[in-house]
C-alpha cells in the first residue's frame, strides 16, 4: 500500500517526472544472500571439456556458451582471444586450439 | 523437445540442470524465447520471483514479458538482472557503506546513506532497459547475452541528485568527466573492473540521481542494494550497481568498459553492414524510443472475445506523443489511447480497440512516436554488439 500511495503521490505532483518529494528513507542495516553459483548448469561433455572447464569457468557460467547462437570456428576463436586478450583470462598460446576445438564441436559449426 | 512459442511454459527441462543449490520449488518451469537456443530455466534467485536465467554466474535474469502487461511499474522482484563480473558482494551493510567522492574535486568526501539522507530528496520514475536488450532477435545474429526484450523494467527511484554530491565535494575547474564505480569486481586482476563515466555537464543534470529506493522500497541486491546510480533515459550499462566510488577525471575515460565495450557505429543511424569493420564508434547513450504489445504474444492464438489490444512505450526521455497499431503488419495504422502520464522517462500504457474474426491470422504490428519526433523503423539497423534494437514489433496471432 505504501507502494502505491507514492506512486500516486508522484503521478500528483511530478508532472514532467521529476519533484523533491521526501517519503522514503535510506536503508539501514545489512542484507544478505546466497547466490545458487552454477545452478548445476556445466558444459556438455566432449574432447577437450577439461580445458574448456579450466580457461572459462573461472570467471563465468557455462551459459555464457550454450545460450550463444550457433557460431564459426572463426567466431569462437575471436571470442576464445577477446576472453585472453580483452579480459585478462591467463590462456597460454597452446591452450587456444583445444578450447576453440571443442567450443565448435559442442556448440559450433565447422 | 517440443518447440513452442515464446512466453509458453515447458515442463521437463528440469533434469537438464542436474544437481542445483536452489530449492527444488524454484526449478519449475523453462521457457522457449523466439530464436535458436532461447531455452531458458525459470529460477527464483535470492529477493526474486523465478525469472529466466540467461547466465546463473554472475547472474543475468530476464523479466517474463507477461509482467508488462499488470502495470506501469515493473515489481522490485520481477525486475530484470545483469551483472558483468561475478565477484559481488552477497552481504552488504548499508550503514556501512560509503561513497568515496575523489579526483578534480576541492574536497573529497566519504558519504554514508544518512549523508545523503541530508540532501535534498528527489523522486523520479524512469525505464532502466538494458543496451543489449532484443539481441537475440539480431538478423545476423551476433555473440553476446542473448535477451528477448524483457531485458528492462519501469520503477519510481528515490534519492538523491547527483548534482548536489558533486557541488558538496567542489569540481575543480580540470573536471572533464565523471567516473562511477560500484562493489561489483572481476574474478581475476587482470579482467578490467566495471566501471562507467559520464561527462561532466551530464553528470549535472537535474535527473541524474543516486537512488536508494526501488519502488518505495529499498533496492533487491540483484539491483544494486543500498545505492545505484540513475540515468533517465539512457541505457543501463551507466545504472552503475553498488555504487561505491566517484572519481572526477581531468580526462575522457580510457578504462575498458568506456572505450572499448559499450560502443555503437557512429554512422548516421547507428548502425552498418553486417561483417563491417574499421568504422568510428562513441560510446552508447540515450535511449531508443519502442512500443510493445503487453497482451497478445507472437505466435499464438487469441482469444476471440478479446476486444482490448493494450501495450507500453517509452523513449529517451521527450516522452511519448502517439502509439499506432496495425493488424495487416503495418500496411494501415490507426492511434491507440494513451494511459496516463507518470513521466517523461516511463512507461507510457496504451491502448486500442481489437477487432477481430474467429479463425482469422492477424499481424499486429506496433508504432510509437516520440514528443521530439523520433519514431520507430519498419526495419531493424544492425550493429556488431546488438544494440539499440527498436524496430517495430510484429505479433503474428490466430483468432480463435
Amino acid at each position: 500500500m505504501k507502494r502505491v500511495a507514492i506512486a500516486v503521490a508522484a503521478v500528483l505532483l511530478l508532472g514532467a517526472g521529476v519533484a523533491a518529494a521526501a517519503t522514503v528513507a535510506p536503508p539501514k542495516g545489512p542484507v544478505s544472500i546466497s547466490l545458487p553459483g552454477d545452478a548445476g548448469m556445466a558444459f556438455k561433455p566432449g574432447p577437450g571439456v577439461g580445458a574448456a572447464q579450466a580457461s572459462c569457468l573461472t570467471c563465468h557460467s557455462s551459459a555464457y556458451v550454450s545460450t550463444q547462437p550457433v557460431l564459426s570456428r572463426a567466431q569462437w576463436t575471436a571470442e576464445v582471444v577477446k576472453m585472453r586478450t580483452a579480459y585478462g583470462a591467463p590462456i597460454t598460446d597452446a591452450q587456444v586450439p583445444p578450447i576453440v576445438d571443442y567450443l565448435t564441436a559442442q556448440y559450433g559449426k565447422p | 523437445m517440443r518447440k513452442i512459442g515464446r512466453h509458453h511454459f515447458l515442463a521437463g527441462s528440469v533434469a537438464a540442470l542436474g544437481a542445483s543449490a536452489l530449492p527444488a520449488r524454484a526449478l519449475a518451469d523453462s521457457v522457449q524465447l523466439p530464436f535458436a537456443n532461447g531455452e531458458r530455466p525459470l529460477l527464483a534467485f535470492p529477493q526474486k520471483r523465478p525469472l529466466l536465467v540467461l547466465s546463473p554466474r554472475p547472474p543475468q535474469l530476464e523479466t517474463p514479458f507477461a509482467v508488462f502487461d499488470q502495470g506501469v511499474y515493473t515489481p522490485n522482484d520481477a525486475f530484470f538482472v545483469r551483472w558483468h563480473l561475478s565477484n559481488i558482494p552477497q552481504h552488504v551493510d548499508a550503514s556501512a557503506h560509503r561513497i568515496a567522492v575523489t579526483g578534480e574535486v576541492n574536497s573529497p568526501l566519504s558519504l554514508s546513506l544518512a549523508d545523503l539522507a541530508a540532501l535534498p530528496q528527489v523522486e523520479i520514475t524512469a525505464v532502466n532497459q538494458c543496451s543489449g536488450n532484443g539481441r537475440g532477435l539480431s538478423a545476423p545474429r551476433v555473440a553476446g547475452g542473448q535477451w528477448d526484450n524483457g531485458a528492462m523494467g519501469n520503477a519510481l527511484w528515490t534519492g538523491v541528485r547527483l548534482r548536489d554530491v558533486l557541488d558538496r565535494a567542489g569540481l575543480k575547474a580540470t573536471a572533464k568527466q565523471v567516473q562511477f564505480d560500484g562493489l561489483e569486481g572481476p574474478v581475476l586482476p587482470t579482467t578490467p573492473d566495471f566501471r562507467k563515466s559520464l561527462d561532466v555537464d551530464k553528470a549535472r543534470g537535474d535527473d541524474i540521481l543516486i537512488a536508494y529506493a526501488m519502488n518505495g522500497v529499498p533496492l533487491p541486491l540483484l539491483n544494486g542494494f543500498p545505492v545505484r546510480l540513475i540515468v533517465p533515459g539512457w541505457y543501463s550499462t551507466y545504472w552503475v550497481k553498488m555504487l561505491s566510488a566517484i572519481t572526477v577525471l581531468d580526462h575522457v575515460d580510457d578504462n575498458f568498459w568506456m572505450k572499448t565495450a559499450y560502443r555503437i557505429p557512429d554512422t548516421p543511424d547507428n548502425s552498418v553492414m553486417p561483417g563491417a569493420t574499421g568504422f568510428p564508434t562513441v560510446p552508447i547513450n540515450r535511449m531508443r524510443v519502442r512500443s510493445f504489445a503487453t497482451n497478445v504474444v507472437d505466435g499464438a492464438k487469441v482469444d476471440p472475445k478479446l476486444q482490448e489490444l493494450r501495450g507500453i512505450a517509452f523513449d529517451g526521455g521527450s516522452g511519448i506523443k502517439r502509439v499506432e497499431v496495425s493488424l495487416d503488419g503495418g500496411t494501415t495504422w490507426r492511434d491507440a489511447a494513451l494511459g496516463p502520464d507518470v513521466g517523461k522517462y516511463s512507461f507510457r500504457r496504451w491502448s486500442a480497440e481489437l477487432q477481430t474474426r474467429a479463425g482469422q491470422t492477424y499481424t499486429i504490428a506496433v508504432r510509437a512516436t516520440a514528443n521530439d519526433g523520433a519514431t520507430q523503423p519498419a526495419t531493424q539497423g544492425w550493429n556488431p554488439s546488438g544494440y539499440l534494437r527498436n524496430v517495430v514489433e510484429m505479433y503474428k496471432v490466430a483468432v480463435g
